[in-house]
């Protein structure tokens, strides 16, 4: 274990290096990513121009609901940095043959492919959820309770888990096609539904899909639930959620592991 | 007829033959380089159609909250239709991956097969482009088809000929000015090696100020310090919302009349302007570009 955080703390420096070498970039790199951040933050604000909540009744008024905006800031930069930049380059090396150099090595391939690269100008979004949080929460008209602050990390902890499952099956994908270059659209569509509170999927269409996204891939657990920790009283079936999150995220981890190395079991090399 | 004059008609007659022959063979090869990873196309094609449900899931939870019968002139039922037609529009005039794959011939130096072999760079592009668009809307069709009549509710009824015909006019014009948009982008890398940022802020302004994210018309109430100009009556002088917001807000007749032949006219003079500089940036770019090694 001691081995292989040495080596993701080696990576993560190399990375670092790379990076600040090319510090131009690197700050445009963040500067873009805020922007993009800053373009739905004004979208949001746009919606709330036009009704006091999303979703009536829901209670995801401007404030609630732009602490779940800072939650899924908090959550995506995390697996921004360090799992996405690893993922999208899997799909190339198991084109070219890349992959082979990976499986000869000493040590754990899903470890080396999935955390070899970082991204630490995504980290920039992440310091803004953070900031977000605090101004949503201090104007919240009930302060979230001592135990939702104590849930808040381990829940945002689940929520990157369940999506690093959902990643590493995904590369599993990308060794059984070939070529899957659609991993990072995937991506984007697939964590587009956890963007919104769940309570907006409704009626005869919306009522499975939320159910499909909470049970079978369970998206909608990865900013609902650690968000509605802190922004709604812990009553009614918040517990059950909790406790689902955190079993979704063992099961996420450990299905991904087998379905990933069951793919690396019929992996045929591309290279000569 | 002189001798000359006949061998020259010949070698023209065979130039523009020929040229055709090699915009056929580059169309062909596309054709067949997409169909090789047709798993990996067909999945990418479907599930460009995820974010179209969140958004009218969202919208229906706005309309729900609010109470409004519309906004911005646009009912629950028109914003759908909306984006479904922005989706279609974006089929058109989005461009993956051709702004990066110019930079990255340009950084890793393949660019220079093109200097030396008689293939026009541009030209091989947009055949290449098209060839993609034809295999995208092959496999599309099915699952395009299948929403739009599964959505067909949320439609106003059809629009008369004249305006489908505008309609189609500004699909092909979106495809082209999205085309040398992109392209140009890309030629930026004969200045700057690293252009992923650049190409990441386009698309950036490009999602905001097409109308892809939401109805350009929504910008109508927001100030922009100056007299009687609306932040929507800015966005308008800009190329962008010909990349997704003209066509729809056509289709729904949005846009009628005059001020829609003005519209056409201001998409086709942006696309003149667009090949234009497209044409210098390259001229330009590979007049400073240096290749070393073999």
């Amino acid at each position: 274990m001691g081995r292989y955080f040495k080596i993701f703390s080696t990576f993560a420096r190399a990375c670092l290096v790379r990076d600040m070498t090319f510090r131009a970039n690197f700050l445009l790199e963040c500067l873009t990513s805020l922007g993009w951040m800053s373009m739905n933050l004004a979208f949001y604000l746009l919606i709330f121009s036009f009704t006091p909540e999303i979703g009536r009744n829901s209670g995801w008024s401007r404030e609630p609901f732009f602490a779940f905006v800072a939650t899924g800031l908090i959550i995506n930069s995390i697996v921004q940095t360090l799992f996405m930049p690893s993922a999208s380059e899997l799909t190339e090396m198991v084109r070219t043959g890349g992959l082979d150099s990976v499986l000869v090595r000493p040590l754990d391939a899903q470890f080396l492919l999935s955390m070899h690269r970082f991204d630490f100008s995504s980290m920039a979004n992440g310091i803004v959820g953070v900031a977000l949080l605090v101004w949503s929460t201090s104007r919240f008209s009930v302060a979230p309770p001592l135990i939702a602050w104590f849930l808040y990390p381990v829940l945002i902890a689940c929520g990157v888990a369940i999506l690093y499952g959902l990643i590493i099956m995904l590369a599993a994908a990308t060794i059984l096609m070939g070529r899957n270059q659609s991993l990072y659209d995937f991506w984007f569509y697939i964590t587009n539904f956890s963007r919104y509170p769940a309570e907006i999927y409704a009626g005869p269409w919306g009522g499975p899909l939320r159910m499909v996204c909470t049970f079978v891939i369970p998206i909608l657990l990865v900013v609902n639930v650690p968000a509605g920790t802190i922004a709604r009283p812990l009553s009614g079936n918040a517990w059950g959620m909790i406790f689902l999150t955190c079993a979704a995220a063992i099961i996420s981890v450990g299905l991904s592991r087998i379905v990933f190395q069951a793919a690396l079991a019929r992996y045929r090399s591309a290279s000569s | 007829m002189s001798d000359h004059a006949e061998i020259s008609r010949l070698k023209m007659s065979y130039g523009w033959l020929s040229g055709l022959k090699s915009w056929w063979r580059m169309l062909v090869i596309c054709l067949e380089e997409r169909l090789a990873y047709r798993t990996d196309f067909a999945l990418g094609t479907v599930m460009r159609f995820l974010p179209i449900v969140t958004q009218v899931f969202l919208w229906t939870a706005v309309f729900n909250a609010s109470d409004r019968t519309d906004i911005a002139g646009y009912s629950r039922d028109n914003i759908v239709a909306y984006y479904l037609l922005a989706m279609i529009t974006r089929a058109f005039s989005s461009m993956p991956g051709l702004a990066g794959g110019i930079s990255r011939s340009i950084r890793d130096g393949s660019v220079k097969k093109y200097l030396i072999q008689p293939v026009d760079y541009i030209g091989f592009l947009l055949a290449s482009r098209i060839a993609h668009k034809l295999v995208y809307y092959i496999v599309a069709m099915l699952p395009f088809v299948s929403v739009l009549f599964f959505c067909r509710s949320y439609f106003p009824p059809a629009p008369d000929g004249l305006t489908i015909a505008a309609y189609a006019l500004s699909l092909v014009l979106s495809f082209l000015l999205g085309f040398f948009l992109e392209a140009t982008l890309g030629m930026i890398a004969f200045w700057f090696l690293e252009v992923s940022s650049i190409i990441f802020a386009y698309m950036l302004f490009q999602y905001l100020l097409s109308g892809h994210m939401f109805p350009i018309d929504m910008l109508a109430g927001i100030p922009t310090g100056l007299a009687g100009v609306s932040l929507a009556d800015v966005v308008r002088f800009l190329p962008f919302e010909y990349t997704a917001y003209f066509p729809a807000a056509v289709w729904l007749g949005k846009i009628t009349g005059w001020e829609l032949v003005a519209g056409l006219l201001i998409e086709l003079t942006w696309l003149l302007v667009m090949i234009g500089v497209c044409r210098f940036v390259w001229w330009r770019g590979t007049k400073r570009y240096s290749g070393f090694g073999g």
